[in-house]
């Protein structure tokens, strides 16, 4: 027993250490037309000999250090909360409050904060569309990036050829992604669990090469450029007005231009798509599909033999987390004013589903919070420059580790019976 | 013919070269409980599969009050009213009972999108409709205090009880139930019985039961086919297959 604590702990040290000397002790660098080898500092490696040291001892003492854990009293984190009955009386006072916040908030931020959150709420749409697919109804997605380029393109090419507005395009983005979600899921549906991830990976690479290729319509890998942001009632928030006789917010208000409007407005916008998707969502998860979906995922066959038919039932799924990743991906295309194919690279799916994963299958609350985490926590992790997906990968590993269910496990709804 | 509930005729499935069932032979009245019985491996299960629509079968025809079926989609039979459950428990377990139990009546709710997010009326009148009829079959299986408990928490027996609930709140006709007994204890066996009585005599459906336990089967079944090795063997009230010295000999082998 000992001795194969010992071994593993031996193994574990081992590891590290080619790890560590792998990826920070030695780094190759080009001089002139060759390569040479460079090694850290002294600095560097006694901190590497360290890390190898206490991950040695943790595994040995591994036992020691979980009884040691085990003995540490618990925090009620339950007795803080109102009693159940209260909680759901404040409930409404509490969404006001934070919905009030959320608009009030960006007014005293600066510039780059209330840009950072709203990417991070198109991080909250695409996540929210996700969960639909992968943790109600069970089928793992790996190419959702796809139909966030369809419906960012759907808008930048609307707008390119035919000259439509945001506020036109963002209701085609979600009908057009939606149909994609049905022509994807209609021959795939009937494979399962690995065979659909692989089948959606190619989609989504599918489509990427294909806008990366199909010059003539999407310019390429150049992208397009110079997408519209969206106005508000025919108000733009850039400094002259575009076409003539249009007027411009600065203008309209009487006040002097300044650009954090554009961005402060492009943030409200994206609080009030959020809001729409998670209040759709939240009634499709207490509608008869949205209970259909959850028994497809947990027994298809007992599914069949109650008569529910499962081909419509993950299309609905699929046609639906597509259309929000189109809403999302319209708002982004109208954000950046820039897109090409490299937005849409695999990562992006990855990070979305790792979304999903970390905030707990199915919960609203969690992939919202997860999605705060993951777009909040590179940015903060900026210093750490080349070991950001490092920390990122720590991350994961400890998520996994301490809460396997994500941050805030899918909670049932609890139905009343009069009896 | 039209008092047959279910008549089944020449049914036979076979995978690849193996033939499972061989032109098997079932009626089943209004009202009855009939019995398929036999050793492990006979084919059984196989008979139910191709009856609700798992298996297409290779042969044969099925008639489920007045229509054929053979064929069909399994979700299209149970809707017609033919409803199975299975021989290991298949219930939604990270669900609570009684969405286990909403999630049945899924064609009987309004499912469009737009009534439900808009909340109309008659989407309202249908899922109260719901969830009166899963209160009812709860209920009736003594499960209505758990209503509220996760299905995968339940003890054994109950998980047993909820699947016949989850059932009948399909408002079927016919009821196959395959080794329903199976892990139950002799008090729970005794309550089972009871419970098909009653479905029975008082909710007027018809069951078709695959069991091993004898004192079951012959005690409430009105016909009983034995089935050896995917042909059939015998068929007759329960005292009539008790006495035939095929059915011994397959149960017993041979002196």
């Amino acid at each position: 027993m000992q001795n194969s604590k010992f071994l593993s702990a031996l193994f574990a040290a081992g590891i590290t250490f080619v790890l560590a000397c792998l990826m920070i002790g030695v780094k190759l660098d080009t001089e002139g037309t060759e390569l040479a080898v460079t090694g850290a500092t002294a600095e560097q490696w006694t901190w590497i000999g360290l890390g190898i040291g206490l991950v040695f001892l943790s595994q040995l003492f591994s036992n020691q250090i979980d009884a040691f854990f085990g003995k540490l009293p618990k925090p009620k984190l339950g007795g803080l909360l109102p009693e159940e009955k209260k909680r759901a009386a404040l409930k409404p006072w509490l969404l006001a409050a934070l919905i009030v916040g959320m608009l009030v908030w960006p007014f005293m931020v600066s510039r780059g904060a209330v840009d950072l959150a709203t990417l991070t709420l198109i991080y909250i749409m695409l996540g929210l569309g996700l969960n639909i697919v992968v943790g109600l109804a069970g089928l793992l997605d790996l190419g959702f990036v796809a139909f966030y380029a369809v419906g960012a393109y759907t808008y930048a090419l609307l707008s390119m050829y035919f000259g439509l507005s945001f506020w036109m395009c963002l209701p085609i983005s979600a009908g057009l992604a939606a149909l994609f979600g049905f022509l994807l899921g209609f021959p795939v549906l009937r494979l399962r669990g690995d065979y659909l991830a692989i089948v959606t990976l190619g989609f989504g690479e599918i489509i990427r090469i294909l806008l990366n290729n199909w010059t003539e319509l999407t310019n390429g890998p150049s992208g397009i450029s110079g997408i519209p942001k969206p106005t508000l009632f025919g108000l733009e928030f850039t400094r002259r007005a575009k076409e003539e006789g249009a007027q411009t917010f600065h203008d309209f208000m009487g006040i002097s231009y300044s650009s954090s409007y554009k961005v402060i407005f492009l943030y409200l916008i994206a609080v009030l798509l959020v809001i729409f998707v998670i209040y759709l969502i939240n009634r499709l998860m207490r509608m008869p599909i949205g209970r259909a979906w959850e028994a497809l995922r947990e027994d298809e066959i007992a599914c069949r033999s109650l008569g529910l038919n499962r081909t419509t039932i993950k299309l609905s799924a699929f046609t639906l987390g597509a259309s929000t990743a189109g809403f999302a991906g319209s708002f982004f295309a109208a954000r950046q004013g820039f897109i090409s194919p490299e937005s849409f690279i695999f990562i992006e799916s990855a990070i979305i589903l790792a979304i999903v994963v970390l905030g707990g299958m199915g919960s609203q609350i969690g992939v919202i919070l997860a999605a705060i985490v993951m777009t909040i926590l590179p940015e903060l992790a900026r210093e750490f420059a080349e070991y950001r997906m490092l920390l990122f990968g720590l991350l994961m590993v400890v998520m996994m580790r301490w809460r396997p269910e994500g941050l805030v496990p899918m909670k049932r709804p609890h139905l009343e019976l009069k009896s | 013919m039209s008092q047959l509930l279910l008549d089944v005729n020449g049914l036979t499935m076979r995978f690849g070269g193996l033939v499972a069932v061989d032109h098997v032979d079932l009626a089943v009245k209004h009202r009855q409980v009939v019995s398929i019985i036999g050793p492990n491996g006979a084919g059984k299960t196989t008979v139910f599969n191709c009856l609700s629509g798992f298996y297409i079968p290779s042969d044969g025809s099925v008639v489920f009050s007045g229509e054929q079926v053979a064929g069909m989609k399994d979700y299209q039979i149970s809707r017609k009213g033919l409803v199975r459950t299975f021989q290991h428990v298949r219930l939604f377990s990270k669900m609570t009972v009684i969405e286990n139990m909403l999630v049945a009546q899924h064609r009987h709710l309004k499912t469009d999108l737009i009534s439900g997010l808009l909340k109309t009326s008659s989407y309202r009148r249908l899922e109260q409709e719901a969830m009166d009829r899963a209160a009812y079959w709860l209920k009736e299986m003594d499960l209505l205090q758990y209503a509220n408990r996760e299905a995968g928490n339940l003890a054994y027996g109950q998980q047993r009880r909820l699947e016949i609930a989850r059932c009948m709140v399909t408002q079927p006709q016919l009821l196959l139930l395959d080794e329903p007994a199976a892990g139950l204890n002799p008090n729970e066996t005794k309550e089972l019985d009871e419970l098909i009585v009653r479905l029975r005599d008082e909710h007027e459906i018809s069951v078709l039961l695959i069991e091993h336990d004898m004192k079951l089967v012959m005690g409430i079944s009105d016909h009983i086919y034995v089935i050896a090795q995917g042909a059939p063997l015998a068929n007759g009230t329960p005292d009539e297959v008790k006495n035939n010295p095929d059915v011994i000999k397959a149960y017993l082998g041979e002196e």
